[in-house]
């Protein structure tokens, strides 16, 4: 076997260099950027690692164009900041996964946002990375380069290969290049809670607030089990449904007024003000009450809102686990206590109409056994795997991070 | 473009006709099957009506189980399919072909199901866009994408061509809106992207098929987000002495963090046009006319409604409107509405364009359009919207002169080339089609159509659904696959290695 090869490559053109070098010799390579994701999915199988955290650089940025592009191993929190500093950002509102898998926070690239389709509280509303990304240049495992979209909001021209990149995980294409679509920052925030709400409950008087002309961008439930992990034990006696309300100060206060007549047989408690709200979603966002130091497994569940909490109930049944809801009772954040249970809660998901697992956590002999990526059915995996025949014919990108590999790579 | 090349038509494929005519009425019993010249009339075109073209036979199914047979039957014996919504597309993209199944799916027009608590609405893919916002708006709910033709386009061809509408920046497009769908492939195969929840799982399949022009498969089902209508709306008339006025107002808006409902821009012919259809009272002294709506919460929209209008002022506007009723607010609009009838009382044809732009580049390309009308000797009115960059030039003609198609159609591809060239794209809602197949080179280079193409490679290897379409040149899937491999040295060696 051929000596295990680092490559940093600083421009595009080396990206490709490298990927030629890896298809001309079969040889894998796993992607990395700042390795803050490296743990989510199974172990790549590659002797070989392209790492993207030397190719940065923000390369354009105009505010007025709503538009930002930037190499794809630029940090995150530099562009954040740079937004920021232009009372601008992300309305996906990417999530920061290294506290929960035990890395620092504010880690990441841009490449690793789109590629892992990165988002946030704000996803009912704003969508996610995949709805904000314009245009991309990518190296493909073929060790061509190619690029898709452009720099305008407004774009048919050609298949959205942006977007077919957008949660792929480097398994199809190096990506080089990205260019979002940005938006102005909200100028205030507030966040209505409502108290003592069972799970069903919640998930009534979510509904309810997102089906109103509120404009709610943020709707999540807290149960009893990990309300003390938020704000530092600030939220206190029984569980907390959280709504959130963005926007420019009168529009705040008038909605927040609004949604408190509307909810008031939901049992209406405090408001939180911009500082202790901003706070409170960012705890929601990047899974805070799970970020405890272990390996132990965590699932990121997507179902139908009002399905959430009647998928937990049944859950527990059969298993224990510690959950908590984002997207109005969509997103079921969960802890096991030891094993997985992949195929019942994955049982469950199809009974309650449908979604996906994605076991987030859980320590490498785990991820090599169990799927970390929901099972698609037969027609489905069969095209999924004819796509990823298209970009990387040879298995050289991240090899068995999303799906087994067929046959063992050399 | 009058040269239009289609893929020649397959010999064996016409030889059969009456043998397939008679399996398709196998498959699709009752009258779902058209193969007379005078009932197949109704379908030789689009919305792009320059292009007319007899299908093979025209079958309309009822289900799924139809629309899967018929897909594997013409798999299996090698025959070409055009998919057809509503036949809206301005871009010839349900143009027939000689020798293809014309496959229409407006019999599926009912609304499956509507479920306010997880705000979606499950329809079939015939039913017209406002049809969506029809079954739910007496419950306050609405669908945001509005194509200028939704009360006839349906949501089927909604999703196959990625539609938008004028409020796309603050809404999204189709992409955005949709959450899932079910679709059959050539083969036959039904699979189900995404559903109520959030993020399909997986590869972005869901995004690839949004916008793939029906070349990828053919959409049976279709969930979307609906969203609760907007408290209230009020919208701002705003003239301005120059189109770099109205462009940097535009900039200022947005730049003071403001995303409007709608934010659209007509220049002096598109407005003298449009006040002389339907007299809504637009300054006809004026360069540039900007609409600008915000909609939202009341306390909102008063707010930045004085904003934007301070904007304007700075930017130094000549006239400035705000709407005091609703019925005002329509007023203004009614001249933008009706700007396409508008301008076609002025000239016996026009030609609609629909490349997207950065903002900041509109006075230089409406610059370069005042020079390509004076060399093609063509009138030019824009419509624009101006919040997401997407333009709307209409460009004058006269059919019954000779060469005045040709002259326009030259004329509309010198537009897009400069949209390309300072920074946009070809089309921004109204599709390649065949319309700007091709002109996909003025945008991507070999490299980048090889991989659009590959990604066909996976849906349809055969090339059999929707041929003609998007790319210049459907290169042979097996050619595509090739690897051509160089063997060298590792790469920059000089660094570190573990």
């Amino acid at each position: 076997m051929a000596e295990t090869q680092l490559f940093t490559p600083t421009t595009p053109e080396e990206v490709l260099e490298t990927v030629r070098w890896a298809v001309a010799e079969e040889t894998p390579l796993e992607i990395v950027g700042q390795r803050s994701k490296r743990s989510i999915g199974r172990p790549v199988e590659a002797n070989h690692l392209l790492d993207l955290s030397k190719l940065t650089g923000i390369t354009l940025y105009e505010p007025e164009e709503l538009v930002l592009s930037a190499r794809a191993g630029t940090p995150i929190s530099e562009i954040e900041a740079l937004l920021a500093a232009n009372n601008q950002q992300f309305a996906f509102e990417p999530m920061d996964y290294g506290p929960l898998l035990g890395t620092e926070a504010g880690r990441g690239t841009i490449g690793g946002t789109l590629n892992a389709n990165l988002s946030g509280p704000r996803r009912l509303k704003a969508g996610a990375a995949r709805d904000h990304i314009l245009g991309i240049s990518a190296v493909s495992g073929r060790g061509e380069t190619f690029k898709s979209g452009g720099r305008v909001v407004k774009n048919v021209t050609g298949y959205d290969l942006s977007k077919g990149l957008a949660g792929s995980w480097g398994t199809l294409s190096v990506v080089t290049d990205v260019t979002f679509k940005v938006l102005p920052a909200p100028e205030t925030e507030k966040t209505l809670l409502l108290n003592g709400l069972d799970d069903h409950q919640a998930a009534e008087a979510m509904a309810e607030a997102m089906g109103s002309s509120a404009e709610v961008s943020g709707a999540a439930h807290l149960p009893e089990g990990v309300i003390a992990k938020f704000l530092d034990r600030a939220l206190v006696g029984g569980p907390k449904t959280a709504l959130r309300i963005e926007g420019v100060a009168p529009s705040v206060e008038y909605r927040v007024d609004h949604l408190t007549r509307l909810l008031r047989s939901h049992g209406v408690g405090d408001v939180l003000e911009a500082e202790q709200s901003c706070a409170l979603w960012r705890e929601i966002r990047d899974c805070h009450p799970f970020c405890d130091g272990t390996p132990s497994p965590v699932w990121r569940v997507s179902v139908a809102p009002m399905m959430g909490p009647r998928l937990v109930d049944t859950f527990r049944r059969a298993a224990g686990a510690n959950a908590y809801y984002d997207w109005q009772g969509g997103l079921i954040w969960m802890r096991m206590e030891s094993d997985p249970e992949a195929e019942v809660l994955r049982k469950l998901i199809t009974h309650f109409g449908g979604g996906h697992a994605t076991l987030v956590r859980a320590p490498e002999s785990l991820r090599r056994q169990v799927d970390v990526f929901h099972p698609q059915p037969a027609p489905l995996a069969a095209l999924s795997a004819r796509l990823k025949e298209q970009f990387d014919p040879r298995n050289i990108l991240n090899p068995g991070r999303m799906i087994q590999p067929a046959s063992p790579t050399t | 473009m009058s040269g239009l090349k289609m893929p020649e038509p397959q010999a064996a494929t016409l030889f059969r006709r009456a043998e397939i005519v008679a399996d398709m009425r196998i498959i699709v019993p009752g009258e779902g099957v058209v193969d007379s010249e005078e009932g197949m009339r109704v379908f030789e075109s689009d919305g792009l009506t320059a292009y007319r073209q007899l299908p093979l036979v025209v079958v309309l199914p009822e289900t799924v189980a139809q629309v899967s047979r018929i897909l594997k039957y013409c798999h299996d014996r090698n025959i070409r399919v055009v998919p057809r919504g509503s036949g809206t597309s301005l871009s010839g993209g349900a143009l027939p072909l000689k020798d293809a199944v014309l496959l229409v799916m407006s019999r599926f027009n009912r609304i499956l199901e509507i479920d306010y608590a997880n705000r979606v609405v499950v329809a079939q893919p015939g039913v017209t866009n406002l049809g969506i916002t029809h079954a739910v708006e007496h419950q306050g709910f609405y669908y945001a994408p509005d194509p200028s033709s939704q009360i006839a386009c349906s949501i089927g061809g909604n999703v196959a061509e990625n539609s938008g509408g004028v409020h796309c920046l603050k809404y999204g497009l189709t992409a955005n809106n949709v959450l899932g769908i079910e679709m059959v492939l050539m083969t036959g195969e039904v699979i189900r992207l995404g559903g109520k929840h959030l993020d399909a799982e997986g590869y972005d399949l869901l995004g690839l098929m949004t916008g793939s022009e029906g070349l990828l498969g053919v959409v049976t089902e279709v969930t979307v987000r609906i969203l609760k209508k907007p408290e209230t709306a009020r919208a701002l008339l705003i003239g301005f002495p120059t189109s770099e006025q109205g462009g940097q107002c535009v900039a200022d808006i947005i730049g003071a963090g403001i995303i409007p409902g709608g934010m659209e821009m007509m220049d002096r012919p598109a407005i003298h046009a449009a006040e002389a259809f339907v007299q809504v009272g637009y300054p006809l002294d004026v360069e540039a006319l900007l609409i600008v709506e915000l909609d939202g919460p009341m306390a909102e929209v008063d707010h930045l409604i004085e904003r934007v209008s301070e904007i304007a002022t700075q930017n130094g506007c000549t006239t400035s409107r705000i709407s005091t009723s609703d019925a005002e607010r329509l007023a203004f609009w009614a001249g933008r509405k009706a700007a396409f009838p508008a301008v076609g009382r002025i000239s016996p044809d026009y030609y609609c364009m629909d490349g997207t732009i950065p903002r900041k580049e509109l006075p230089r390309v409406l610059a370069g359009m005042r020079e390509l009308s004076e060399k093609y000797g063509l009138g030019v009115a824009n419509v624009f919207h101006a919040g997401d960059g997407n333009l709307h030039p209409l460009i004058l003609y006269d059919a019954n002169k000779p060469g005045d198609l040709d002259k326009a159609e030259a004329f509309g591809s010198d537009i897009l080339r400069l949209c390309v060239k300072v920074g946009g794209v070809l089309t921004g809602e109204h599709g390649v089609g065949v319309e700007k197949r091709d002109l996909m080179s003025e945008m991507f280079d070999e490299s980048d159509l090889n991989q659009q193409i590959r990604v066909k490679c996976a849906f349809d290897p055969n090339h059999l659904l929707n041929p003609g379409k998007v790319f210049p040149q459907l290169h042979r899937c097996a050619e595509l696959g090739r690897m051509h491999v160089h063997r060298g040295q590792v790469p920059f060696p000089e660094l570190e290695r573990f």
